[in-house]
C-alpha cells in the first residue's frame, strides 16, 4: 500500500481500508486468540463504559455530579425507552437492553475519534448482538406463551383467505429480523466513515487548497455525530419492539 | 481464461452499482415517513412527543428494505 501511495498519482482513495482487522503484536495470522485492533478497541469501549457508570457515581450523591448526571440521564432514557414499548412486563429485561445500548453508543462514539477503530461497523460484531436477540426473544416467546405464541405470525384480525398468505409474509419478515438488525447498524457505520474517508482523499489529492473538502469532511462528521447516537437508538428501539412481540404476540 | 475472469468481475461490480439504486428507494420512504410525521406534527404538536418513537420505528422498517439492496451489493462485490 505504501509503494502504491508514492508510484500512483496523489489521488489515492482506500475508504476501506480503516476496517482492516490487524493483529496488535505483529504477525499476519488471525487465530480466535489473537488480539487485534478489534480486541483492543472493544477493550476501550469497555472501560469507557466502566469509567462512566462505575467510577462516574461513586459518590453516589444525592445531588449527582456532572458524570453522574450523565450516567443517570442514559440509564432514565433507557428505561422509560423499555418501559413505554415492552410494557411493564419488558423492564424484567431492561439490564439486558440497557447493557446492549450502551455498548453500541460508546463503541459507535469512540468509532468517531481520528485513527480509531469502529467496532460496530464489522457484520461480526453487530450480527452477533442482533443473533443474540434474535435466539433470546424466539425463546422468551415460546417460553412465556408455548405454541400460542405462533399467533404472532396468524393475524386473527384480518380476513380468512388473506391469513394464508399474510402468515408466510410475517414468517418471512420474522427471519429476516436479524439480517436487517444487524446490516442496519453496521452498514451505516461503514458507509459514514467510508464517507469521511472519500473526502479526506480528496482534500489530499487538492494539497494546500483543499479548503471544500475539507468543510464537507466537517459537514459529515456533524452528520455522523447524529447518526452513531440515533443508530445506537434505533438498534435498542427495534430490541424492545421484538421484546414486546414476545411477551404480548396478540396483535 | 483471465478474460473471462474479468468479464464476469466487470459484470458482478456492474451490477453492485446498480443494486445500490435500490437505497434511493429506502430514501424516499424515509423522507415519507418523516415529512408525514412533521405535518401531523405541525397540526397537532400536543401530541408529536408521543409519536416520536414510533416515527423512529417506521424509519427503520423502511431503512431495512434499502439495506437489503445495500447488502446485494456487498454480496456482488466480495462474496464469488
Amino acid at each position: 500500500m505504501a509503494t502504491e501511495a508514492e508510484g500512483g498519482s496523489g489521488f489515492n482513495i482506500h475508504p476501506m481500508d480503516q476496517f482492516v482487522i490487524k493483529p496488535l503484536f505483529g504477525g499476519e495470522h488471525i487465530s480466535w486468540y489473537t488480539p487485534t485492533n478489534a480486541t483492543l478497541w472493544m477493550g476501550i469501549t469497555i472501560l469507557a463504559i466502566v469509567a462512566l457508570l462505575v467510577w462516574g457515581t461513586r459518590g453516589r450523591a444525592i445531588v449527582p455530579s456532572r458524570t453522574q448526571s450523565v450516567a443517570e440521564v442514559i440509564y432514565g432514557f433507557v428505561y422509560k425507552m423499555v418501559e413505554d414499548i415492552a410494557g411493564k412486563e419488558g423492564l424484567k429485561y431492561f439490564p439486558y437492553i440497557f447493557t446492549v445500548f450502551i455498548f453500541i453508543l460508546f463503541a459507535n462514539v469512540l468509532g468517531l475519534l481520528p485513527m480509531s477503530f469502529t467496532t460496530t461497523s464489522h457484520i461480526a460484531v453487530t450480527g452477533t448482538l442482533a443473533i443474540a436477540v434474535f435466539v433470546s426473544v424466539t425463546i422468551l416467546g415460546f417460553v412465556k406463551n408455548g405454541v400460542s405464541f405462533l399467533s404472532l405470525f396468524w393475524i386473527s384480525s384480518a380476513p380468512l383467505a388473506l391469513r394464508p398468505i399474510l402468515a408466510i409474509i410475517e414468517i418471512i419478515s420474522y427471519f429476516v429480523r436479524p439480517v436487517s438488525h444487524s446490516i442496519r447498524l453496521g452498514g451505516n457505520m461503514m458507509a459514514g466513515h467510508a464517507v469521511i474517508k472519500v473526502f479526506a482523499g480528496f482534500a489530499g489529492a487538492l494539497g494546500l487548497g483543499a479548503v471544500a473538502p475539507i468543510i464537507a469532511i466537517m459537514a459529515v462528521y456533524g452528520l455522523e455525530s447524529l447518526v452513531v447516537v440515533i443508530q445506537a437508538y434505533v438498534f435498542t428501539i427495534l430490541t424492545c419492539v421484538y421484546l414486546n412481540d414476545a411477551l404480548h404476540p396478540h396483535h | 481464461m483471465a478474460v473471462e475472469g474479468d468479464l464476469v468481475q466487470m459484470g458482478a461490480l456492474i451490477g453492485a452499482g446498480l443494486a445500490c439504486t435500490g437505497m434511493g428507494g429506502a430514501a424516499v420512504g424515509v423522507g415519507h415517513v418523516v415529512g408525514n410525521y412533521l405535518s401531523g406534527a405541525l397540526r397537532n404538536p400536543a401530541a408529536a412527543a408521543g409519536q416520536t418513537a414510533t416515527m423512529f420505528i417506521g424509519i427503520a422498517f423502511a431503512e431495512a428494505l434499502g439495506i437489503f439492496s445495500f447488502l446485494v451489493a456487498l454480496l456482488l462485490m466480495y462474496a464469488q
